[in-house]
């Protein structure tokens, strides 16, 4: 194709591409090193009979006249990243200096506003991707077995957690789970604790959290592998099974390595979407127990003060990271895109 | 797997495996059953203090309304908050969505299908970053100059947004679908003559319809899914679903109303569960294309 011709087929799709994912990038960059003006103080003089006295007041006026000239704020460099929102250096060599042993320091420093939301994103991130896609090894499997007739409806019915609307989709599971709610009861009479609430956990928080994480995007994995599973050799099963190779042994030395590079695929896409978490956040209410990056960044922007240049450092950082997470791939593809080429 | 591996298996593991698959299927299932009951009944019952059966009994309910069904949480929600204006917007946004990034998906696709080039291949690999960045990451990036320009809180504001967040999958669905055409069909009708757009006109649009099907089912449910962005972009008049049912939950300074937001949660999954219903083929094959292609 000349370049011509590709130039106006690309062109909507590049433009579209270019506007509202490039340029938002730019214009958080700029915006994370703008802090917004501060009000303007002015000092006035009352007098009365008995003498005068300084008194300073906010000049509201030349506070919204300075706004309106300049609304990206007044450039401030890095120190939004380094404060204490964000990487908070200082209060780290702090903790540093005074922690009891190292333990004590993680502690301390999971308590900082950023480093609170990048754990839970990387505990959620690490566990429910291989939990997931292990869980949905396991029904693929078990649905594989299954005869023909009875594979359309349990496809179907396995494909609804990961359809549904995510935010509806943990309300859903919240509801249930809440101290009013039918699970909820049931953990009580469980634990034998009738106080026991869900809000009020924060460990409880994280693993429902993460059980919703598995349940919405097992299905995802489950279907993959199915698909991956309908096209295993059949020789190569058969020949493994007249060497006398175990129903175990099949699947570690022939299944297994059969649907790996399926798995590094979803391994793919869940780190991008495991890492995005933010949706069962709101719907949990779970802003107290558990931050993600992307929750962070909503709380920032929402509210009656919108702290636009700390919500914009906060992205910087999260796109840093999703970029280090995703690079092995990027880099692989990228050579095994020059092996082609050579 | 040949039935006749199948059929060899021991019982303990057929038992094991069918229980652990029952198990799933109610783990997949139950909560939607359960929510759907409860949206018939009043919030005393669906989420009880007393006792969790009163959910399936509903005691308060009949003492409240006389039936044991009733369906306030649903007149509450459509007709009182207006639940229908969201339904309406969620409407418009999904369909100009669908429609935009397919036309610009297909397009772009195309060209990176048959682009023998280098720069196909870096353009496949940005649009791949930008796929992996968070949506809300780019919200902040919207905020200010939207406001600068008075263009926040607007539908199509909305839309174009989400089209846009939609391309780099789009790209990548319709690429890999289009590659599996032959060149050749195209190009013998450029040897008769045609120009590119022409071949693509005549010969391509004609047989794409299975993959820009499948590529729009998943283009759907990135529009009406979404939470992020229409919730930071749209002002409270143009609100679509989601977010509205958000703010039935209520926030520490407004108080909600949850069964609202019960018989909400059923109407936003209803049309799901019937695209699933209707569209299960294309999705299952449309979630493997790329995975199987790579």
């Amino acid at each position: 194709m000349k370049h011509k011709t590709f130039l106006w087929f690309f062109l909507p799709s590049g433009m579209a591409m270019f506007l509202f994912i490039a340029m938002p990038i730019v214009s958080v960059l700029t915006q994370s090193v703008y802090a917004p003006h501060e009000q303007v103080i002015r000092e006035v003089e009352n007098c009365t009979l008995f003498g005068c006295s300084k008194a300073t007041q906010i000049d509201q006026e030349a506070t919204r006249a300075l706004r309106d000239a300049e609304p990206m704020g007044r450039f401030v460099g890095p120190s939004i990243y380094t404060d204490r929102n964000h990487l908070a250096f200082a209060e780290i060599a702090e903790i540093w200096r005074n922690a009891s042993g190292l333990g004590n320091f993680f502690g301390q420093v999971t308590n900082l506003p950023f480093y609170d939301a990048l754990s839970f994103t990387l505990t959620y991130t690490a566990l429910v991707t291989p939990l997931s896609l292990a869980f949905g090894l396991i029904i693929a499997l078990a649905v594989n077995a299954l005869p023909r007739l009875f594979r359309g409806p349990v496809i179907f019915v396995s494909l609804l957690p990961m359809i549904v609307t995510p935010l509806v989709g943990a309300l859903i599971l919240f509801w249930m789970i809440d101290a009013r709610g039918v699970l909820g009861a049931a953990l009580q009479a469980l634990a034998g604790d009738p106080g026991l609430s869900i809000k009020a956990s924060t460990p409880l928080m994280w693993t429902m959290l993460i059980v919703y994480g598995v349940w919405s995007s097992a299905p995802f994995a489950f279907v993959i592998y199915y698909a991956g599973l309908q096209t295993v050799p059949g020789d190569t099963l058969e020949s493994a099974m007249i060497d006398g190779a175990s129903r175990w042994e099949r699947i570690r030395y022939v299944i297994l390595p059969h649907l790996l590079p399926l798995t590094t695929f979803m391994a793919l896409i869940k780190i991008m979407d495991n890492f995005r978490v933010f949706e069962p956040i709101v719907s949990f209410s779970a802003g107290a127990h558990a931050k993600s990056l992307s929750y962070f960044i909503y709380s920032d922007l929402g509210g009656e003060t919108r702290l636009l240049s700390s919500a914009a450092a906060t992205s910087v950082l999260t796109i840093a990271g999703i970029i280090v997470l995703i690079s092995p791939v990027l880099v692989r593809t990228w050579h095994a895109f020059g092996r082609v080429r050579a | 797997m040949t039935t006749r591996v199948a059929d060899r298996r021991p019982l303990i593991l057929r038992v094991v495996m069918s229980s652990f698959l029952v198990l799933w299927l109610i783990v997949a299932a139950f909560p939607f059953l359960w929510t759907l009951w409860g949206s018939f009944k009043v919030e005393g019952d669906f989420f009880s203090k007393a006792d969790w059966l009163n959910a399936l009994t509903g005691p308060l309910t009949i003492a409240e309304t006389g039936g044991s069904f009733t369906s306030s949480g649903y007149y509450g929600a459509w007709v009182q908050e207006e639940f229908w204006r969201a339904a309406m917007n969620s409407l418009i946004v999904v369909v100009c969505v669908v429609c935009i990034s397919l036309t610009f998906g297909t397009l772009g696709g195309y060209a990176l299908s048959r682009s023998p080039y280098r720069y196909a291949f870096w353009l496949l690999l940005i649009s791949l970053v930008f796929r992996a960045m968070p949506p809300i990451t780019l919200v902040s990036g919207y905020l200010l100059p939207f406001f600068e320009w008075n263009l926040w809180g607007h539908l199509p504001t909305a839309i174009i947004v989400l089209v846009a967040i939609n391309q780099p999958f789009t790209l990548w669905m319709l690429t890999s679908f289009f590659r599996n055409i032959p060149k050749d069909l195209d190009e013998s009708a450029m040897m008769d003559g045609c120009s590119r757009f022409q071949a693509f006109r005549h010969v391509i649009i004609p047989v794409m319809w299975p993959g820009v099907i499948t590529t729009g089912l998943f283009s759907f449910l990135l529009a009406y899914n979404d939470f992020a962005v229409t919730a930071m972009l749209l002002s409270k008049e143009n609100q679509t679903m989601i977010p509205k049912i958000a703010s039935f939950l209520g926030t520490t300074q407004t108080k909600g109303n949850v069964m609202f937001a019960v018989s909400s949660v059923i109407s936003v999954t209803a049309p799901l569960f019937l695209l699933v219903m209707f569209f299960q083929r294309q999705i299952v094959s449309g979630l493997t294309a790329g995975a199987v292609k790579g």
